[in-house]
This record gives structure tokens, sequence and C-alpha cells, in this order.
């Protein structure tokens, strides 16, 4: 499996080489971030804290950098560490009583949510500085002919944010493998199962929630500040709010959840599933706009009931009970 | 100063108008969570539904309005009671957050449903009328109607569970759901019913709110998140405690409203949610 992945890695690295147009090089970035952020989710939400809060991370990523930007002048390079903190500091305030309260299922997803509408509500409101439901654009740092600003963190090459989204994809994929084999994950599995026996046993049951749900913060909150530099506009709704925070959830979800590349595989479905309506419809598709929207909430309903594994999850499953079968077989 | 305190008056009259409706609004959700045990994060999408079912008819079918109201509800309960059968019940069995995820799954799916079949435009049903006028206040009549008619619901819900016999078995499930197919009672019926009931709850909910408000396929997202903490403020299944949550969280957001923006409301009552679930997680009633 492991020169396997190195030659996935070096095939998709060279990807911008082979001189695709900027538009499928467009559809790939913006798959790699969404992968990125889902897979962030995932690191708490396989553990059974199924947040609807992480639009508020996105959101509070955004926007802090984009804000500091735009009316002090701070570079991204510093607004991206604040815009962190932020969303550590928001993760702490509602993570750290909910835990402590016992606050699970229904009631967690519930509270999470209250957050990421409050987030985009505080967007909208001043919207003297943000703009409010019209949504901001970086200033911009391209003039002249410019093609790329470090300072300002805008790039007009889609290659180079290609090889940062792919950085970043990566190193998420590579906190997940790290996580998974350490402590917390046991722990966290066993908390899941039966929180009472896992406190019972010594594991710290608040700091080892608080410890995932700060990890997955502030991850989602970079995945936040990658979306407002590549695509230099942002809007209270795509970033922060219901509609984004349950995108998250079921990316995720269709994909898989509890192995590594699920939500990854959500993402590339998800995506592939919009262009390939958009491609098979037509012209009919600018004449029935919701249609991808129709079809993926009836996908997600389908893919809950009978599929809750998402679809990595039952590919592997599948696989494993294939190879399972005949030596299980009595005879 | 004096009219300051007028305007002031006038706000917290208000909030307790809107208070009534968003009662209404969150006790379908409320019976729904408490006998079946599952949160609908679709039913603001219902309401929406409804809202555009009584529009059509009204004004596509030429329907008085009289006639439409009463078909909208009935629309929305057969949705409720199809949502159960052919969503919810394959995955009663599973993971509870499964079953709030598939109902969130409807959401994407009933607005993109409203999106195709009427557009995204802005449809009003133009209905005007005078506002009532109390002293130096101008309360508008809508506000007023739904407010009575919203009541009028609660206690008609109330009087069906408390004095039918099919309420009472509502009830009974609620309460131990393991021992009432002992008694002869099929929960499946319950449910169903439960769910039609629990529809037509926000069938009536959409008749108050189209007289008040645009309709448009994503309006189930403005008032959606604040019926389900209401719910959970008063205690999730806490019917009388999401009857409190309903009014002070409506006094927050008109008076909150009044003295910063409307926004505002909506975020120091978000807030206070969010503290109040510190404090009393098990919301304001919550018993256990």
């Amino acid at each position: 499996m492991k020169p396997l992945a190195w030659i996935g890695v070096a095939a998709l690295a060279a990807v911008p080489l082979t001189g695709i147009g900027n538009y499928p090089l467009h559809l790939i970035i913006m798959c790699l971030l969404w992968a990125y952020v889902y897979t962030s989710w995932s690191i708490m939400g396989r553990l059974g804290l199924v947040s609807l809060g992480h639009g508020a991370f996105l959101g509070i990523g955004a926007y802090t950098v984009v804000m500091l930007w735009n009316h002090y002048g701070f570079s991204p390079w510093l607004g991206a560490p604040l815009a962190v903190l932020l969303s550590l500091a928001a993760a702490l305030l509602i993570g750290l009583p909910c835990f402590r309260f016992r606050i699970v299922g229904h009631y967690f997803a519930l509270v999470t949510l209250a957050l990421s509408e409050v987030t985009r509500l505080v967007i909208v409101a001043l919207r003297d500085h943000t703009g409010g439901s019209l949504g901001a654009t970086p200033n911009t740092a391209l003039a002249q002919g410019n093609t790329w600003s470090l300072d300002a963190l805008q790039f007009s090459d889609k290659r180079v944010w290609f090889y940062v989204i792919l950085a970043f994809w990566l190193a998420g994929l590579w906190i997940w493998a790290r996580l998974d084999r350490s402590m917390t994950r046991l722990a966290l599995d066993a908390i899941t199962h039966e929180e009472d026996a896992a406190a019972s046993v010594g594991i710290n049951v608040t700091r080892s929630k608080l410890f995932v749900t700060l990890v997955s913060a502030g991850m989602t909150s970079v995945g936040g500040v990658l979306y407002a530099q590549y695509q230099l506009y942002i809007n209270p709704e795509t970033v922060s709010g219901i509609g984004i925070s349950l995108q998250m959830v079921f990316g995720a979800i269709a994909g898989g959840m509890f192995v590594m590349l699920g939500p990854t595989v959500g993402a590339v479905f998800t995506l592939l599933l919009q262009e390939g309506l958009r491609l098979a419809l037509g012209d009919a598709f600018k004449q029935f706009p919701a249609l991808d929207l129709a079809i993926y909430g009836l996908m997600l309903v389908l893919f809950i009931i009978y599929m809750p594994k998402g679809i990595l999850g039952a590919a592997l499953e599948w696989r494993a009970r294939r190879r399972a079968t005949p030596a299980a077989a009595p005879g | 100063m004096e009219i300051f305190d007028i305007f002031l008056l006038e706000a917290v009259v208000n909030g307790i108008l809107l208070g009534g409706l968003l009662a209404l609004l969150s006790l379908g959700l409320n019976l729904i969570f408490g006998v079946i045990d599952v949160v609908w994060i679709c039913y603001a999408e219902l309401i929406m539904i409804g809202m555009y079912a009584v529009f059509m008819l009204h004004t596509q079918q030429g329907w008085p309005l009289l006639a439409a109201m009463p078909a909208g509800i009935a629309i929305v309960a057969a949705l409720g009671a199809a949502l159960h059968q052919f969503v919810i019940r394959p995955v009663l069995a599973a993971e509870p957050i499964n079953q709030l995820l598939v109902t969130g799954g409807m959401l994407f799916l009933l607005q993109a449903a409203a999106t195709l079949a009427f557009g995204i435009d802005f449809r009003n049903l133009g209905v005007r009328m005078q506002p009532i006028l109390v002293g130096e206040m101008s309360i508008s009549a809508p506000r007023v109607i739904a407010f009575v008619a919203a009541l009028a619901g609660v206690g008609a819900t109330w009087l069906l569970l408390s004095r039918t016999f099919i309420g009472t078995a509502i009830r009974a499930i609620s309460q131990d759901r393991a021992i009432m197919p002992l008694m002869g009672v099929n929960p499946d019926r319950v449910f169903v019913i439960t769910s039609a009931l629990g529809g037509a709850l926000a069938g009536l909910g959409a008749c108050l709110l189209v007289l008040q408000y645009d309709i448009h396929p994503a309006i189930g997202l403005s008032f959606g998140p604040i019926t389900f903490l209401i719910c959970v403020l008063g205690g999730l299944g806490n019917l009388l405690g999401g009857l409190v949550a309903a009014f002070i969280f409506a006094q927050f957001i008109s008076v909150g409203g009044f003295f910063f923006h409307l926004e505002w409301g909506y975020v120091i009552a978000f807030a206070f949610f969010i503290a109040v679930m510190f404090w009393r997680p098990q919301g304001i009633l919550g018993g256990k």
C-alpha cells in the first residue's frame, strides 16, 4: 500500500505539468480544498462528536483574514494565525461546557448549530465592515501586471494554489493518520461506546474530547483562510451558517467518515455529481438550476438509509467480507 | 423620551405576538421529538412547502383563502406522514444521529424541489390589512391574527393530547416506548399519526406565516434554526417548556432588534441559548 500511495501522490502532483486547462485545474483545486475541510470535520465526527458548528470555524477563518487585510492592512501571514486562534477560542468556548456537562448526540449537534448561526448572523449584522450578505473581496495586491504577491498571499496562477492546497490536504491526512495511532483515538473510541466506563478506567473524558475538537476546529479555520485567499470572494452564506455546516457533514458521510480517504471520496463524489449533471443535462441545467441540489439531497437520504458507512467505507467492507468468506464458510 | 417608550412597548407587544407564532412552530417539532425521538431538521422546509401550497391554490387555482388554508394544512400533514413512513422508519433502529442527518438531506431535497417547481422569485400573497391602533401604538393585523390562531392551535393540540384516546396513546408512547405494544397500542400507527399531526401544525404555521412574509425556497433557513433552539431551550420533547422558551426567545429578538439591529436580536437570543445550555443542559423546564 505504501509505494502505491507515493505513486498516487506523485501522479497527482504532476497533473498541473500536463498543461490541462484552467477550469479542470480549478475543479481539482476545489476538490482538494473540500477534501481537506471534510477530513478536518471527520477527525471529530467519526468519534461520535457530530458537529453542525464547523461553519463557524470556516467563517471565522475566512472573514478574520480578509477583514484584517482590508481594514488594517495585516498580511494574511499574520491574519491566518490570528484567525486560527480566534477559532480555537470559539471551539473552547463551546466545547468545554458541552463536554463538561455531557452534552452529546442531538443536543451537541443543535448547540453547535447555534454557534454557526451566531457566526453567520454576526457577519451579516456587521455589514458596515463585512459587506453583509453581499460578501467581501480582499483588496487586490495584483495591480500593474503583478501575477503574484507573497505578502498578500494572492496568486493569479492556479498552479501555485494547486500545490499549496495539495500540501494542506496531505497534511490533513497525515494528522488523521497520526491521531488514528495515538492514545487519544483509543480513549475517544472508548468514550464513544460508554462514557462512564471510559471515565472509570482513568480516561479524562473532557480533555480528550476537547483536544480532538481543537484540532478539528483549527484545521477547518485554515480551510476558511485558503478558501478566501483562493476564491478572493467570501459570503456569509457560503462560509458559515447551517447550509455549509450540513454540507461538510454530508460530504464526509457520503464518502465514509470512518476511513482516512472517505471524506476525500465524498468531496470527489459531490463534485463529479455536480459537474456530471451539468454536462449531462446541458442547457436543461440552466433552466433547472436546483436539479443538482435535488439529486444531491435525494442521494444523501438514500446514503444514510442504505449505506451509512459511505462509499469508501461500504466498498472496503465489501472487499473485506469477500476475502473473509471463503475462509469462514463452514464447508 | 416619551416616544421612545411607546416604541419600546410596541417592541414588547410585537415580541409577545411573535412568541405565539414561534410557540406554534416549535410545538410540532417538539411533539415529534417527544414521541418518536427524532429531530426533523427539515421541519421549516415543510412549512415552506405549506406556504407555497396555500399561495399556489389561492393565486393560481383561484381558491378562496379560507379553502386554500385547510387544503395547505392537509397537504403538509400528508407530507409529514409520508416523511415518517419513507424516510424516518428505515432508520429508526440506526444511530440516533443518522435520523437527524437523514432529515438534513430532506432539507436540501425539499428546498431544491421548491426551487425547481416555483423558481427563486419572492412571492407574496398580497393580502393588505389595516394596522390595529391601540392608543399611540400601531400593531400589524396579520400578527394579531397569527397570534390568536397560533394559540388556538396550541390549545387544540393540548385538548387532543389530553382528552382523546389517540392523544392518550401518544402521551403513553412518549413515556414508555417498550411497554405500550403490550397494552395493545400499535406504535407504528401512533408514530404515523403523530407525524401527520406535526405536519398539520407545520401547515397551520405556514398559513399564518404566508400572511406576513414573502415566500421563497430558502425561507426555511431563516426561521428553522430558531425553531430547533426553542425546542432545545425548553427541553426537547417538553411541550410546556417549548411554549415558555418561545416567548423568551421572541422577546430577545424583538426588544434586542429594537435597541440594535434585527440580526443583533437574533445574535443575543442565540447567545442566551448557548449560555442557558451550560447552566441547564436539560432545558429550562427539563426534568432529567
